[in-house]
């Protein structure tokens, strides 16, 4: 059989190949084009009355966390991770803020008594500041630096090593 | 036990199949009769197996036996009878299961049906359809295996996603299933012609009924699926573009564009090549379409993804590729057609570029669904592409090939004469003008309306002149009354109205896609009891919220009256369903279908209290037209496959009536 | 059969203005955009937000999802509509914040355009091989057909002729 024959079934490699490429790639995760940026502002009425801000909270650290109560297994898991971590490192000069998108206040208060969080907390009326940081799911992490600047996003519930090594890296940094 | 067993059984099936393809290949190259009888007796062998593996899985979902994982999945104890039934194809491995067991049932009515003829290339053709059924029984007793057990044992099951717990779905993926694997005769047939070497075009004979019913039932099942989403997924519409619905439109593309380019072979012994290449490129589109639903490259309503089973279907699909072009490439030179024609404008140009707009749309439908894909293969970026694409893209292509329709049957086979072609078009020509201007006079304005309007108006024209033209020669010649002579007309040339039929009920439906996107009207308004919002000759008024608890979950719902003129038209119900296990609602979705317009409503959001509902409301002018072009389309299928017995009972029974 | 030379050439050209009239047709269709005739707040609202994808849903646009954050996409389009700002502006805020991925359509450019080209490409291709394997068809079979004996098939022509005006 002449080679030029031999193109007609060798067409359908390329394709088979593209498709086993599909196998690497992750359909429901979204790259977020805020990482290196500058990170939105925001200014958010806490659950427990206070006010909170990015432009207050500007030479620190900060874990920004976008969480609901409807958000099981996930939020569950991470939650005592989270409280831990604040407690470990607010001394050190960490900020962490929590974010409750699309939830009912009853319940958010409830998923806030649950797990003991001591660090702010803030539902987000209108969703405005979830768009602001491009949230499609929760949840999402943000890790952003002293300078304002998202180092890092990370979607889904959070590991302790993963949140230690990126804490330790945050105050670190400049 | 039953686990242990039905497992046992698949791995049994398993081995059958694969003897059956074997020995039918050894008998058949060393022409021994015995292992060919042997072979025939394996392939019913292995639909009792089949048939058995499926009625223990069944037994086990009816019983609510939870020690097997797939029963604790797919069903509840409180679920209706019919729905336990149907949760074999609720996900993956039963969905195999069902797939298999249409598979080696096709597999073994096409051995009983045609052994006694055809020996040539009989063993061939049992051997490719038992090798598909092998492929799906390994998937299955190594990746995906249904009798899977779980422990501990739960007290109940997960139950079917509340949206599959309808009659739909006791009817939508059979449609579908038994579309994908008829198409898989007409393929094993091909591939066995061109193993054989017998190239006549015999096989396109054999297999025109299954190819033709494979195509109703897919058409069947993508109209069905169509009109489910509208009725009950709540957000108005009935084809996303998402990547498995497109997986099940591209077989069908090239199953059309294959219905009519084998016409020509038929008849002038034409373009061999081409339409084995259209046969394996539908049966590989099936299969892709099973990959991508299988393999989770690809993010989708549809999709149920789980494990290395989307490499083996990925591997089967290169298997299938490289085997049936490497075979045709292999066969070319022997394919090559002494194609004639006395004319470049002829009927058999219409049909190949009838062939052109259809596999250029799959194309396009194709190069859509993986270029996220592979943007991110070379680009290494994520984009989406969706609706508004496939829409601007699909649109003028559809147009074309409604142009086609008309065009088509008017010219010639061969030859096309000016004087046929100015007599043949002159008359639907003038039709379709004075038709669209009448609809410019009645204030259509928009561009695309009256092209869609014109091209229908011209098919429709000659669909019906053509009918009515024969039958009054027809009529002129027997003496028969008209409808007499109509029916006759049918009996006889079965193919040919048959055909016109599915074209005329193809035009129907897309006058219905064509004005109901067109002429959409939609509002959302937030209300609270007592207001009402006007829409097109509407009001409809917000009553108030009510809730209520459902057996298996918490529906709350919107009164609503609709009132056009100074009556009340009817009471409407659109509704929020909520379920213990789901995150978010489902839509209840309440709608006015009318033959001419849908007044379509949705409950977005509401107040706990009851104190005010956002409510959606749409307009859908002649979406009813849609399904009644699927309705037609079967009427003309089955005028065109019916077999002759039957049709020949009822034309004595018509002539036996007093003349 | 009898070959009419006059009859070809014209037939011939009416096959060329029916792939013209054809090409017309995909072309117009391409480029028709769906002009927003009526300025209504909804519409316009509707018409941009049928653009952006639903991030927490399949496959379905903003305007089209029923889910919680989908309502607040739209209520932000509809501010910024108010706003006065255009579907371009709207477009990169939402891009700014999800990246290409919440464009429904992809944006003509760059390599984007093998999206949008190909199939017309793919369509005119086609058409360019209907046309010449008919052509060359056509003059296999001139080139295998036997020549009538002219006297001969000047009186079929005739007959012919009465037949089809009779």
């Amino acid at each position: 059989m002449s080679w030029k024959k031999l193109l007609i079934p060798l067409a359908s490699v390329p394709l088979i190949l593209l498709l086993a490429y599909g196998f690497r790639t992750d359909p429901k995760a979204i790259p977020s084009p805020l990482v290196q940026k500058a990170a939105p502002d925001f200014r958010l009425k806490a659950f427990d009355g206070g006010e909170v801000s990015l432009a207050e909270l500007k030479g620190k650290p900060l874990v920004l966390n976008f969480w609901a109560s409807w958000c099981y297994p996930a939020c569950y898991e991470e939650a005592p991770l989270l409280e831990a971590t604040w407690k470990k490192f607010k001394d050190q000069g960490l900020m962490m803020v929590g974010v409750d998108i699309q939830d009912k206040e009853a319940n958010a208060r409830e998923f806030l008594q649950r797990f003991g969080f001591t660090f702010p907390n803030a539902p987000d009326p209108g969703s405005k500041v979830s768009i602001d940081y491009g949230v499609y799911g929760v949840p999402e992490t943000f890790f952003i630096d002293r300078q304002g600047r998202i180092v890092y996003k990370h979607v889904g519930a959070l590991t302790p090593e993963f949140v230690e090594a990126q804490v330790q890296s945050l105050l670190k940094g400049k | 036990m039953i686990p242990t067993l039905g497992h046992f059984v698949l791995f049994l099936a398993l081995g059958m199949s694969l003897y059956a393809a074997g020995a039918a290949v050894y008998g058949a190259r060393l022409g021994r009769e015995d292992w060919l009888a042997s072979s025939r007796n394996a392939v019913l062998a292995n639909l009792c197996l089949v048939t058995l593996a499926m009625f223990l899985l069944e037994y086990a979902l009816i019983t609510s036996d939870f020690s097997l994982r797939y029963v604790a999945n797919n069903s509840t104890r409180g679920s209706l009878t019919r729905y336990k039934i149907a949760g074999l194809w609720g996900s993956l491995e039963g969905s195999i299961l069902l797939w298999v067991w249409l598979q080696s049932l096709f597999s073994a009515l096409v051995v009983a049906r045609y052994s006694d003829r055809h020996q040539a290339v009989m063993p061939y053709v049992q051997a490719v359809l038992q090798a598909i059924c092998a492929f799906f029984l390994l998937v299955m007793t190594f990746a995906a295996n249904p009798f899977a057990t779980v422990f501990p044992v739960p007290p109940d099951g997960r139950g079917l996603n509340p949206l599959l717990e309808v009659t739909d779905m006791l009817i939508h993926p059979l449609l579908l299933y038994l579309g994908y694997v008829g198409f898989s005769v007409p393929f094993a047939f091909a591939m066995a012609a061109l193993i054989t070497g017998r190239l006549s075009g015999e096989w396109l004979k054999n297999t025109r009924r299954w190819t033709v019913v494979a195509w109703l039932f897919l058409t069947g099942g993508i109209f069905y699926g169509g009109w489910w989403s509208y009725r009950t997924l709540g957000w108005g519409g009935y084809w996303a573009w998402d990547p498995v619905e497109n997986a099940s439109f591209m077989p069908w593309l090239t199953g059309t564009a294959f219905i009519h380019s084998v016409m020509i072979q038929e008849r002038k012994g034409m373009l061999k090549v081409w339409n084995l290449v259209l046969i394996t490129l539908t049966f590989a589109l099936v299969i892709f379409g099973t990959f991508l639903t299988r393999s989770g490259i690809l993010g989708s309503v549809h999709a149920f993804a789980e494990g290395p089973v989307g490499m083996l279907f990925l591997g089967f699909l290169a298997l299938v590729l490289l085997f049936s072009l490497g075979l045709v490439a292999y066969r070319a030179d022997r394919l090559q057609g002494h194609g004639e024609l006395d004319s470049v404008v002829s009927r058999e140009s219409a049909f190949l570029l009838n062939n052109v707009v259809l596999i250029g749309i799959c194309f396009t439908v194709f190069l859509g669904t993986i270029f996220p894909l592979l943007t991110e293969a070379i680009r290494g970026a994520k984009i989406s592409v969706g609706m508004p694409y496939f829409n601007r893209v699909s649109v003028p292509l559809g147009m074309a090939l409604l142009l086609l329709m008309g065009i088509g049957p008017l010219i010639a086979w061969g030859r096309a004469s000016l004087n046929n072609l100015r007599r043949n078009f002159l008359k639907p020509a003038a039709a379709a003008v004075s038709g669209t201007a009448l609809l410019w006079a009645l204030g259509v304005r928009q561009t695309e309306a009256l092209l869609a309007f014109f091209c229908c108006f011209f098919v429709v024209s000659t669909i019906a002149l053509e009918f009515w033209a024969a039958t009054r020669t027809r009529a002129g010649a027997t003496g028969e009354g008209f409808l007499q002579a109509l029916a006759a007309l049918l009996l006889r040339s079965r193919r040919r109205y048959g055909g016109l039929i599915v074209h005329l009920g193809v035009v129907i439906a897309i006058i219905g896609i064509a004005v109901s996107s067109i002429y959409k009207v939609e509002h959302e308004v937030t209300l609270k009891p007592g207001e009402q919002i006007e829409i097109g000759p509407y009001s409809v008024r917000f009553n108030d919220l009510q809730a209520g608890e459902r057996p298996t979950h918490i529906l709350v719902w919107a009164n609503l009256t609709v009132i056009k003129g100074n009556t009340v038209l009817t009471e409407l119900r659109p509704g929020q369903r909520f379920y213990p296990n789901q995150q978010t609602p489902f839509a209840s979705v309440d709608a006015r279908y009318h033959w001419n317009e849908d007044l379509y409503t949705i409950l977005s959001t509401f107040e706990r209290d009851g104190s005010s509902a956002t409510i959606k409301v749409m307009i859908n002018p002649m979406m009813a037209w849609i399904w009644i072009g699927g309705g037609v389309i079967l009427l003309g299928v089955l005028v065109a496959v019916l077999p002759e017995r039957r049709l020949a009972m009822l034309t004595a029974r018509a002539k036996a009536q007093p003349a | 059969m009898i070959r009419r030379r006059g009859t070809c050439a014209s037939v011939r050209r009416t096959a060329r203005a029916l792939m013209v009239g054809v090409a017309l047709l995909l072309w117009s269709g391409a480029t028709n955009v769906h002009a927003a005739t009526n300025f209504d707040l909804e519409d316009r609202v509707r018409e941009i937000a049928s653009e952006l994808r639903c991030v927490v849903c399949q496959n379905l646009s903003v305007a089209d999802s029923p889910s919680d954050l989908a309502k607040e996409m739209r209520n932000l389009v509809r501010e910024q509509v108010q706003q006065g700002k255009s579907r371009e502006e709207i477009q990169a805020y939402f891009v700014s914040r999800y990246g290409e991925y919440v464009l429904l359509s992809p944006p003509k450019r760059g390599f984007n355009l093998l999206v949008w080209g190909l199939p017309f490409l793919a369509i005119v291709v086609g058409g360019g091989v209907v046309y010449l394997v008919a052509r060359r068809w056509t003059e296999q079979a001139s080139a295998n057909r036997p020549v009538a004996d002219p006297a001969y098939a000047e009186r079929v022509r005739r007959e012919l002729k009465d037949r089809e005006q009779g």
